[in-house]
């Protein structure tokens, strides 16, 4: 978090621990490694998210993890103007591999942030649980 | 009608695990899913209707059948009886099949009770230990998504693609307001401007403050019965004559798209039913939990091109004795009325008002014959239900 001028909205707000189920947890383990991973299937080809056992495009078992580097276009974004810890934003990162994340965008200026604007993944400290991942601009 | 013969249980699959410590309740209710299918020579993309009860984590199948993608569900049941459930659900089927409702229904069940020393059920648990709650949880809660910000980024990007402006959006609720002022239980019943909605704070971009609907405490119901008992009482009948629904959702990611709602699958299958047209419809109640919400399923419902919502509610075009398509007419959700943060049931019961004619005489539609009402619930932003139903006055 900064005071100044430039940067006055990294994000303040906490982000809380993930719930973690069996599925997940070769993702948080990564995580915590500072390791960004995906799903992807071996029956047809694609990368999915959220990650998941069986692939939601196909309904092939047969999905394996794999590391990404993180790195996509903002697809869509809204700035919470109403917290108590100040604005954070939120939106959807189109990945490279293809499919669509759920993330908040950190460290930057919120009132720069656009739809098309080429980000990248980080990892931010949770309390009491794994690093999540958030995006920044590059 | 009746169910017997009209359907058939062709696929069945009982989970081989008794003990399940390494997979998770979603992924048990999908591996039973598929062999089910397997055993009827069935693949996912054939089912149309999903049928699950109170142990399938997130709400209302939503998050299940998100996580297994079912991309062609246009019927949704999830109707909780407890351990009978499951029995009840082939009923339910059977009457969905023989109405035309969907052709291949999907049941199923998972749990895991014996794991429960490794966490919570349902969403909880502490930090460290392992949950089994909805499968996208520790992928989309933890980044403070609200129903305000979620639909703050399908407005954000309805305006990317289609030049959507916020004056646009702010007609809705100028119109939503002419009708609430006359609604003496009307939450905010007082007339704003385009003007005052663009000066209202920003709650999370770009909707302002008024943008979003009230918050009310309160209730409401329903009385749906056979033909031969409307006939017996002594009040206007409103017929149902179409009914459409359908999921949305990421559907692993590829499937996003934020400015589209399922209205665009659950319209067309309730319009085709009534055999009418969105242009036939007198007065329609569009759920409005923002104005954006009404913006993207006018569109989608067919009222007007893709993207050419904010011209459509421009210049007053929702207010009953002024524009098009009179909407909302006791207000809407935006001034009147979201009972619990569930707008469903307003929606229809101000249709039953027009279509007996018993709305306020000032917003009144004439000659109110043919009207829909259209609700999404969950988040337009993540993932939601879509349904539409179409009512005549007869």
């Amino acid at each position: 978090m900064s005071d100044t001028k430039t940067a006055p909205e990294a994000q303040a707000r906490k982000i809380p621990a993930p719930p973690v189920t069996i599925e997940s947890k070769p993702f948080w383990d990564a995580a915590t490694e500072g390791r960004f991973l995906i799903k992807r299937c071996n029956g047809c080809g694609k990368a999915h998210w959220y990650p998941r056992a069986l692939c939601p495009i196909c309904f092939s078992d047969d999905t394996v993890w794999e590391e990404s580097p993180g790195e996509g276009v903002i697809y869509t974004y809204s700035v919470m103007r109403r917290s108590p810890t100040g604005p954070y934003a939120i939106g959807y990162v189109t990945l490279n591999e293809g499919p669509a994340v759920l993330t908040n965008f950190v460290d930057c200026d919120f009132d720069q942030l656009a739809i098309g604007q080429k980000v990248k993944v980080k990892f931010q400290d949770t309390e009491n649980g794994p690093p999540v991942p958030v995006f920044s601009p590059v | 009608m009746s169910i017997k013969g009209q359907a058939y249980i062709m696929g069945a699959y009982e989970h081989p695990l008794r003990d399940a410590p390494d997979i998770s309740t979603p992924q048990i209710h999908a591996e039973s899913a598929k062999g089910a299918l397997a055993d009827a020579g069935l693949t996912k993309d054939d089912v149309d209707g999903y049928f699950c009860a109170g142990d399938a984590p997130g709400f209302g199948g939503m998050s299940m059948i998100d996580y297994m993608g079912l991309r062609n569900v246009r019927h949704m049941d999830s109707t909780e009886t407890g351990g009978s459930s499951y029995i009840l659900h082939v009923g339910h089927a059977a009457q969905a099949i023989a109405a035309g409702k969907c052709k291949v229904a999907l049941i199923t069940l998972a749990g895991r009770p014996r794991q429960q020393k490794f966490g919570g059920f349902g969403g909880g648990g502490r930090p460290g230990q392992l949950t089994d709650g909805p499968p996208e949880a520790g992928f989309e809660n933890i980044y403070g998504g609200t129903t305000h910000n979620t639909y703050g980024m399908c407005a954000m990007r309805h305006m990317h693609e289609y030049g959507t402006t916020s004056e646009q959006l702010a007609w809705i609720k100028v119109a939503a307001s002419h009708h609430a002022q006359w609604n003496e239980h009307a939450f905010l019943r007082d007339v704003v401007t385009v003007e005052d909605v663009l000066n209202s704070p920003m709650i999370a971009d770009p909707l302002h403050r008024l943008d979003c609907c009230v918050v009310t405490d309160g209730g409401g119901a329903l009385i749906v019965t056979s033909p031969e008992i409307a006939k017996s009482l002594n009040r206007p009948k409103v017929k149902v004559i179409g009914a459409g629904e359908s999921p949305k959702g990421p559907m692993g990611g590829h499937d996003l798209d934020l400015t589209h709602s399922g209205a665009l699958w659950s319209g067309p299958i309730a319009f085709e039913e009534a055999g009418v047209k969105p242009s036939d419809m007198k007065y329609a109640s569009i759920y409005d939990s923002f104005t954006i919400t009404v913006l993207m399923q006018l569109e989608d419902l067919g009222f007007c091109e893709k993207g050419q919502g904010g011209k459509f509610v421009a210049d007053g075009n929702l207010i009953s004795g002024v524009g098009k398509l009179p909407f909302n007419t006791d207000g809407g959700g935006l001034c009147n009325n979201h009972p619990t943060n569930r707008g469903g049931i307003t929606k229809v019961i101000e249709a039953v008002r027009q279509l007996r004619g018993e709305a306020h005489p000032k917003v009144q539609v004439p000659n109110c014959d043919l009207a829909i009402a259209h609700g999404t619930g969950g988040s337009l932003g993540t993932r939601h239900g879509a349904a539409t139903l179409i009512m005549e006055r007869e």
